[in-house]
This record gives structure tokens, sequence and C-alpha cells, in this order.
């Protein structure tokens, strides 16, 4: 995909010798690995559909002993240790993380399929970011307004987006504010989270705080639905979402959901339309679309509609898809294969809707591996699929819109409401859009930024609860939120 | 004087800011404590809960983008016209509640306050909730609470005043907008609040009250997918029924406030958790530079 | 060293609906404030995030001799002698002695009263003279001041002339003195056998300040009839920095989608290691496009940049460091 040039850039993959994946893994229950009684299950890299490890499945009885081992860790170590003690372990692992983050990076990249420079300069410094971020809260509870009391046992299921991200997000509030975790990472990027169990040990964390089961929907059913689970944390589809609401009801357990969107990315006349192409590129290809908070609806106001199109194209043509190793890719591949048919299936579907162009790059996909061209539909209506529903890949729909208000009741008119963008140069216009705009977090003049201190979450059917801040402590704490 | 026959009421839903009857045209009779006959009131429908969410939508979007100082004011406007009104609630609340006048005298007192105390709350809580968030980078980053939207609120059955404007003010105050289920078998309190909130300043739609039954009501507001949080206080008690609502409520992720499992002390000074469980959180970001 | 005569900008306006833009102070004002905005962090953030390409082996050795061909090799000293110029475009026209093979730099850029000294040593090695007038680096001379200045040092045989434009007129609003000034010492770039010497318009970004008014002077000189457009004088800190380069090629290629015309891009100062200089190079081929992977469209003010240049090209042939002591040191 790189245009014709006096010098094209030569292959510059990461070196994979610095991460050792073994054959088969097991659960992390109790502080050790232990051998699980489900049907295993294979980890693939989706780059290359490399089988790269076989991983236990954490049976109904393997989750109990799971959160048995959380409970007695809670109940007789964690839970009772002074906050500046268990503020110490985290500070221990966030260094590990810092220390080994090549490491983490490339065997994020190869489970995954997103970009190394994504994994090398978002996920792995972030993680490392949100662990000491949090490790500094460990001990100053009674500062942040929530009482001191942990919930106690926190079931956490994560999705394969951000594998080591979400599992940061979820671990190190929980354990800062005292709670033992007992965490499910997505069955297609198991392996970062397995890697973060050894990390548990190098810090010598007290066996059972963390335990990880891997398994699929059935493991997470079970780890959700599981009576001896004071907390439950999700990050995934809202359907899923839904599902664990119901399955929560009427009992005690408290519920933080972090679900789908499908976000507004509003470009008004006034514009810097250089940085709004950016945001734009950076909203809906970051990650290759496989982001909640993806800006995956354009709306550009129609004087500037065409401007704004044409340097998008431009600026498409300039990403390299590929191999997502290589430092200098910008696209990696699709995470899974059902994943890739669910995009297929959702642009075949934009395509035969959608009265306007379907466009990618000229881009050459690799011949192994589940890949999908960077897209964007323009002459996209509210009315069509592709404008409502999440379609977590790099497809983009465009649609116009003429004045403020229009842009606002577009943007509004989802029954999502993770996050949004707005791009103009005036001030009072980004403030007031801002307060109407519907949406957990709303980014003017920039698009997908992510810091441990700002609180990330949604409204309506996003989910509810917040991950990251101080607000961040309200889902682990007897004083905070619901 | 005591040959004078009494004129008896017929208490009517208050939707909108009007006071319709049930468009089911059913009534159910109201008795006090003690089981003599009081009022008629309006036994809300599906539809009557249905027109109060339309109601409540309405108003939501002018309600909450009034300036918190604005709502505040408002409401501290019902607690004036409440402490007017002294007489007549607590009247109701000894006939509901068959409490001693003194005890009566002093469910309103606290009501009032718990008013005041409120109202109070509306230009303060984005302070106490919200707040700026230092991002590494170089970018402004603010948290601020925003209303949730629609909320349906199930009052309590028992405390027909004071647990009744302890579970209204919260979710009103911040911006929400409100569909009551009053106590069914208490409802003279929310009949009498709702002519207060007639005639104060609080904008028709902003607080609709319906008087009727929980279990009736409740599901087609827990399911409603305008509704976007549900307070289950007046099924304190009731678990199978609360969880059944809270499951419906899964339908569109309502945020839900769970019951507790007995009626609580109303007179004990609520927590933020009253206000913050129907709020919700937004975090805006912006580049800092020339 | 194949840098021609290309008359990248003569009437650029014409035809592009940007006739009216400089008819009078008011409208030119109005066309450059109208220019989208260019928000400083976005900006900023694409730079750095260009400058993580990873280039290697191949693309390189590609880079590094591209690199050297578009060094313009100044010296710009008021210790400057005769001797210094021609040692210093000796080592232009050959800058790895050693090897026969390492292309050119693309000029030497020196005050005009060197010019006729750097011409007589280059000869007809194809490596230009560019002369830095109009009362470089500050301006603050009177305009027939400067123009003498640029007549001087082309008839003295300049190909190419460096000026700077009153920074103290653009900052003060009037952009039509800023402008008029750059078509008057164009005009005074003119030959009598039409090989006009090639007008470079220094903005001295750091003097600027604001990517905003990066954007407008860019788009200023280049409707005045720059042929380049060029970062800084080296006397002022900062000098040239990734995301001021930035703006100046998203300047350049809009202009080109505008009027179909090309105009070159020259950063100045600062830039002293290859790695520095890959990273522009990068950013030329994703922000304004591989045509401007040319010395005729690109160049780099610099001094210290062609030996870093060197060591690199010979770490890439031979497989180890190299050290300044096999460089000359003009």
């Amino acid at each position: 995909m790189t245009p014709s040039s006096p010098f094209d850039y030569a292959p510059a993959p990461e070196s994979r010798a610095v991460v050792d994946i073994k054959a088969t893994y097991g659960l992390f229950v109790g502080g050790e690995f232990v051998d699980g009684h489900g049907t295993p299950f294979k980890t693939v890299d989706p780059a290359t559909e490399e089988v790269l490890a076989e991983v236990a499945e954490a049976s109904d009885a393997d989750v109990d002993a799971a959160v048995k081992a959380a409970r007695k860790a809670h109940e007789r170590v964690w839970g009772r240790m002074p906050g500046r003690e268990r503020a110490k372990y985290l500070y221990r692992i966030a260094r590990i993380i810092q220390e080994r983050s090549r490491e983490l990076a490339v065997l994020e990249t190869i489970d995954n399929g997103k970009p190394i420079k994504e994994s090398r300069d978002v996920d792995v410094p972030t993680v490392a970011a949100h662990f000491f971020y949090y490790a500094g809260w460990a001990d100053k509870l009674e500062h942040a307004g929530y009482g001191t009391t942990p919930l106690g046992v926190a079931g956490q299921v994560i999705p394969w987006n951000f594998p080591l991200l979400m599992l940061a997000w979820k671990v190190a509030p929980a354990l800062a504010c005292g709670n033992t975790v007992v965490l499910k990472p997505a069955e297609t990027t198991p392996l970062t989270a397995l890697l973060f169990a050894e990390i548990c040990q190098q810090a010598d964390l007290p066996a059972g705080v963390v335990n990880i089961v891997t398994g699929a929907g059935a493991t997470g059913q079970a780890l959700v639905a599981h009576p001896g689970v004071d907390k439950v944390a999700f990050t995934g589809s809202t359907a899923v979402g839904k599902a664990i609401a119901r399955t929560v009801a009427g009992t005690s357990k408290k519920v933080t959901l972090e679900l789908g969107g499908k976000a507004a990315n509003i470009v008004f006349d006034d514009a810097p339309v250089d940085q709004a192409v950016e945001g734009i590129v950076t909203g809906i290809f970051f990650n290759q679309g496989h982001v909640c908070c993806a800006g995956s609806r354009l709306l550009v106001q129609e004087s500037i509609a065409e401007e704004v199109l044409d340097r998008l194209r431009e600026r498409m043509s300039t990403l390299r898809l590929g191999d997502p190793l290589d430092k200098n890719t910008d696209i990696g591949a699709i995470n899974s294969a059902a994943q890739l048919a669910r995009i297929r299936e959702l642009a075949d579907i934009g395509e035969q809707e959608v009265s306007g162009e379907r466009w990618s790059p000229a881009c050459e996909l690799p011949e192994r591996g589940f890949w999908f061209p960077p897209t964007v539909f323009t002459g996209v209506t509210q009315a069509h699929r592709i404008a409502r529903e999440e379609i977590f890949g790099p497809v983009l729909s465009v649609l116009t819109f003429r004045t403020p208000s229009e842009a606002v009741e577009k943007a509004n008119n989802t029954p999502f409401g993770l996050s949004a963008g707005i791009w103009s140069e005036k001030g009072s216009r980004i403030l007031e859009i801002a307060s109407r705009l519907r949406a957990g977090v709303v980014w003017a003049n920039t698009f997908n930024k992510f810091d441990p201190t700002s609180p990330f979450g949604g409204y309506q059917e996003s989910g509810y609860g917040r991950e990251g801040g101080r607000h961040g402590l309200a889902a682990y704490l007897e004083g905070g939120q619901r | 004087m005591s040959d004078r026959i009494d004129v008896r009421k017929t208490y009517k839903l208050y939707v909108g800011g009007a006071f319709p009857r049930s468009e089911s045209g059913y009534t159910y009779e109201v008795t006090d404590a003690k089981g003599a006959f009081v009022a008629n009131a309006a036994l809300a429908s599906r539809k009557d809960a249905r027109d109060a969410v339309v109601a409540a939508r309405k108003a939501f979007g002018p309600w909450s983008g009034r300036t918190a100082y604005n709502r505040a004011q408002v409401l501290y406007r019902v607690a004036e016209v409440l402490e007017d009104r002294r007489p007549q609630f607590v009247q109701a609340v000894v006939q509901s509640e068959g409490l001693s006048a003194s005890k009566a005298e002093r469910v309103v007192d606290e009501s009032v306050d718990r008013l005041v105390w409120y109202a109070g709350w509306a230009d303060k809580i984005t302070q106490v909730v919200g707040g700026a968030n230092p991002v590494a980078g170089p970018f402004f980053n603010l948290t601020t609470p925003e209303a949730t939207g629609v909320v349906a609120v199930l009052a309590p059955e028992r405390s027909s005043l004071l647990g009744l404007v302890t579970a209204i003010a919260p979710v009103v105050v911040t911006g929400n907008t409100a569909v009551v289920v009053s106590s069914y078998s208490r409802p003279l309190a929310a009949v009498t609040l709702a002519e207060v909130l007639a005639t104060s300043d609080v904008p028709g739609g902003v607080v609709n009250v319906l008087t009727g039954s929980a279990a009736t009501l409740g599901p087609w507001l827990a399911s409603h997918m305008d509704v976007n949080a549900l307070d289950l206080l007046g099924t304190a008690g009731q678990t199978e029924l609360a969880r059944d609502l809270e499951v419906a409520a899964a339908d569109n992720l309502k945020r839900v406030r769970r019951a507790p499992a007995a009626e609580p002390d109303f007179t004990r000074e609520p927590g933020l958790d009253t206000m913050t469980d129907f709020l919700e959180l937004k975090t805006v970001w912006h580049p800092m530079g020339v | 060293m194949p840098i021609t005569a290309s008359s990248a900008a003569t009437a650029p306006t014409g035809g592009s609906g940007l006739a009216d833009v400089t008819s009078s102070d008011a409208a030119l004002r109005r066309f450059l404030h109208g220019l989208p905005g260019v928000d400083q962090v976005g900006a900023e953030a694409r730079a750095a995030s260009l400058a993580t390409r990873s280039i290697k082996t191949t693309a390189k050795e590609q880079a590094l001799d591209l690199a050297i061909r578009m060094v313009d090799l100044t010296t710009l000293e008021g210790s400057d002698t005769h001797g210094k110029v021609r040692a210093l475009a000796a080592k232009a026209v050959r800058p790895d002695p050693a090897d026969p093979a390492c292309p050119s730099a693309a000029a030497v850029c020196v005050y005009p009263d060197m010019v006729a000294t750097a011409k007589e040593t280059l000869g007809d090695s194809g490596v230009h003279v560019a002369a830095v007038a109009t009362a470089f680096p500050s301006g603050r001379a009177a305009l027939d001041i400067k123009l003498a200045d640029t007549r001087d040092a082309v008839e003295a045989g300049a190909d190419e002339i460096d000026m700077v434009i009153d920074r103290g007129a653009f900052l003060s609003g009037r952009y039509l003195q800023v402008f008029e000034e750059i078509v008057a010492v164009r005009e005074a770039c003119a030959r009598a056998d039409g090989e006009d010497a090639h007008l470079k318009v220094i903005f001295e970004t750091g003097e600027l300040q604001t990517y905003d008014n990066v954007r407008r002077v860019s788009w200023l000189a280049m409707l005045a009839g720059a042929h380049f457009i060029k970062t800084s004088t080296g006397k002022v800190q900062p000098a040239a920095t990734l995301p001021v380069t930035l703006v100046m090629l998203e300047a350049v290629r809009d202009f080109r989608r505008q009027t179909g015309q090309m105009v070159g891009v020259k950063p100045a100062g600062g830039i002293r290691t290859s790695k520095d200089a890959i990273k522009y190079l990068v950013m030329v081929n994703e922000v304004a496009g591989a045509d401007w992977l040319d010395p005729d469209w690109f160049r780099f003010g610099a001094s210290t940049l062609l030996n870093d240049l060197l060591m690199q090209r010979t770490k890439l042939r031979t497989g180890r460091y190299s050290g300044p002591d096999y460089f000359t040191l003009d």
C-alpha cells in the first residue's frame, strides 16, 4: 500500500525471539499453573493462522476452585493487608511490566494480530501506567470518597481487542482496593494474560490474589454466575452485557459493564482539517477498528464533505497493511475468522443498502491469515444497518449534516453512548456540542486517547460504571456505585 | 356541623403537568390506617405509565439543560410550598401511616428539610463528583456528572411522604425526570405532593405521579426501552418481583438501584449514592496548544 | 546533480481561483485567516508518529543517498573566508573522497560575497550555489538594500537565492507588504538570459511561533511565487522541526492540489543526524508524496548533517561503525 517511492520501506520485523510460547498452557489458580478440566482449545496467530499453543478450558469446577482460591486469599491475606503493602505489590507488577514490555508487546501482537507499533507504543505502556496509577491509590482510599472496604472476589471477563490493557483496567483497581480476582481472558487472546500470571509469580504476589481461568463463553458464564463472586466486571459485546445483567439480577453482586458503541465523529466546517483527517483515521482504523469506542460514524458538515473525503482517501492510501510484527505496519490482522466473517457480512450488507460508494485503497491482502482492508462507505444514512450496528472492524460509515443541531441529533440517535468526537476550531461550539452529546467520553479535536487517570465508560446500552481515574475505584469499594 | 355530608375526593394521576384520570377509567379505594375509607385514587394502567414516560422524556432535555442554580431554586420552592401546606401533609401522614399528629408533624418537617437538603446539592454535586484528570499529555481533561435521563421510581410502600420525597428529590435535582409509582396502599401524600408540584415551579413532566400497583406497573416501566433507570426502592422485601424487574431492566441496560431487604429508616441522612446512581460521568478531552 | 531550472512558480495563481486573494491587504488577510487551523497537539502527534517509521537495510541505503543529494551544505559565519568556502564547495561535489559512487550534495549555501568563490570551485559539477540575501538573517533593511543584495548575488552567479521575510511585518499583520517584498525579490532573481535564480523564502518559523502562522506564511510565499519555502535561517532557535515541516509539506501538497504547481520545501538548522534526516524523508513521502522525494523539491539546510550521512552510509557498506576521523571536516 506504499505509494511508489524512491525508497520503499524495507521489511522491519520485530524479533520474535524475545517470547517463549509454550506448547500448552494451564489455568492459573491459587498461585500455581494447574490443569483444566474442560476441553483444551487452540489459540492461533491471526496473521498466519499458525497454531500458537493449546490452552486449557476451565470447567465449572475449575472456576469454582479459582473463586475459592480468590476468596481464601481475600479473607486471609489481601483483604486485610495494609494498603501501603498492597501498593508495593502493584508497583512491583508495574515495574516488571515495564521491564518485560518488549516481550509483552510481541506476544500481544502475535496472539492478537495488532501492529507491533500499537502494542509497543500504546497498549503495554498504558498497562504499566495503569498499574502505577492504581498502585498509588491502594494506601489513599480513605481520600477517594468511596470508603475503604473492598467487595471481596471480583469475577472479570475481558475481550480480545486489547487483551493486556483490558486486564490492567480490571485487575489494577480491583487489587488496589483490596479485592482478589478471577479473570477470564478471551479465548482467542489468552497468552498475555497467562504471561501476566507469570509476572504475578515473579512479583511474589500472594497466591490466589490473581487467578486466571481460560475458556470461552461457558467459562465466563460460570464465573459471572458463581455465587462466590461479589463483583462482576465485563468488557465486551452489548448482547453479552445484557445477559450478564440478567444473570446477576436479584443478587447483591455489583456490576460494571463496558460494552459496544457506534460513535459519531463530528467534523465541522471550521475544523483543523489535517488533524481531523488524522482523527478520523485514528478513530476507525486504530487496532483494525476493533475498538468499542471507535469513531465508526463520520458525521461531516456538508460544505466540506468532499474535501474531507478526498483528503481521507489520500491519507488512507498511505496506510500500510500487513505483517503485524513489522514496525511500519499500520493495519494488522483481524483477530479471528469469526470476526472477519462478521465484518464481511456487515460490509456486504452496507454495499447492498447504501447508495453511495464502498471504497478501499489499493491494498494487497496477505494470502494466509485474517485480513480486511480499511474501508469507507459514503452516502450512508441513519437508516442503514452499517450506521447503527457495531461492526468492530476497519469500516467507516460517512454521513453528512448541515447544522450543529442536526449533527447532535444524528450523533445521539443510537442506543449506544460510549464515545464521540468533535472537530472544530470554535471553543464555545465545542463546549456546547460536548455537553449535548450523550456519550461517556467526548474527544474534542482528538480521538481514541486513553489515560489511567481518565474515567472511561458509556451511557445507555454502552454499559455502566467507569474504569480509570478516581471514579474507577467506585466499582471495587462498598461505598461505590450500585 | 356533623350533619354535613363530606365531599369525597377522587384523586387523579399527575402526568406531564396535568391531572388526568386513568386511561383505564379504574379507581381504587384508599383507606386510612384503620381501614376507613378516605378517598378514591386513580388506578394507573400500563398506558398511563407509557404516557408518563413520554411526558418525562419530553421534559428531560429542558430540565437537564437548566442551570443547576435554577433547579436548586425550583426544588427549594417545592420545600416552601410543602411547608405552606403542612397541615394537609400532616393529615395525610396521620391517615396513611397511622402516626400520632406529633409524629406526623416530625415526618413532614423532616420531608421539608430533606427537600431543602437535596435542593442545595443541585449546584454542588458536580464539584464533589466530577473533577479534572491529570492525563499524561497536553490535554485538558474534565469529568462531569450528567443526568441519566428518565428514571422510573417505585416509591416506598410504607413511608408515604418522607420515603417518597427521599426517592424523588435526588432523581430530579440532578436533572433527571421521574415517573413515580406511589405507594399503593398509602397514596395520599403522593397525590398531595403532586398538587404541590403543580403549583410550584416544577415544569410539567419532570415528576409524574402514578397511583397504582408496583407489581402491575413495574414490569412495563422496567422493560420500557425509553426509560433509562429504575429505582426499586418500593420492592423492598419482595425479592421475586425485584429480581424480575431487574431482569426486564437489562433489555436496555437500565441503571438499577436495588431495593434493600427491608424499607430503610428514612430519617437518616441519605448518601450521595442516591444521586450518583442516576448520574452518568462524561469525560471530555481537548488538546492544549497555541 | 540534476537540479533543473524547473519553473515551478510562474503565475501560480492563474486559473485556480486564487487570483483575487492578493488584490488587497484585506483580501489577503481574509484568505490567509480562512485557511483551516492547525491543532498543535494533533500536528505534533502526527509528526511524532511518522518519526517511528523504521527504515532499514535497502530502504536506508536509498534514503541516505537521497538525503546526501538533498543537502544544501551551508556556511554562514562572519568568519567565513574564501578558503573555507572553497573547501566546502569541494566537499559538496565529492562528499566522500574514498567513494566515487557517493553522490554530490545539492548546493552550497553561502553569503552573497562568497558566491563567486563557490561558483569558481563548483564549476560545472552540477552542484548549485545558493546565496542568502535580503539582509540575512534578520531582514531588517530597506527594500532597495535587500533587492541590491539579491541582484549582487544573482550577478555573481548564484543559482538560488535564500531570502528572509520581514517577520515584523508578518506578525503585525501587514501581509501584503510581505507578499510584495517576495514578489520584488523574485523579480530581482531574474537574469537576462532567462536562467533566473530560484527563490527560496525563509520564514524563520521559530519567530512566527504558531503552526497557524506557518501555514499562512507558506501560502503567502507560494502565492508570491516562491520556488521553495524554507523554515529557518539557522540563527534562531528553534530552527527546523518535524511538525513545522509537516505543516509546510501539507501546504505545498494543498497548493499543488489547487494550482497544479509544485513548490519545494527546505527545513534548515538543527538537522544533524541521519536518523533525523530519514524522519524528514518519511514525512515527505507520506505527507506531500513521493513526487517531492527529489532534490528539486526537498532540501536540507545543514552543515554537520552531511558527515553523519556519510558515516552511516559507510557503516551500511562496510558493516562496521565509522568515526569522524575518516571524513573530511569540510
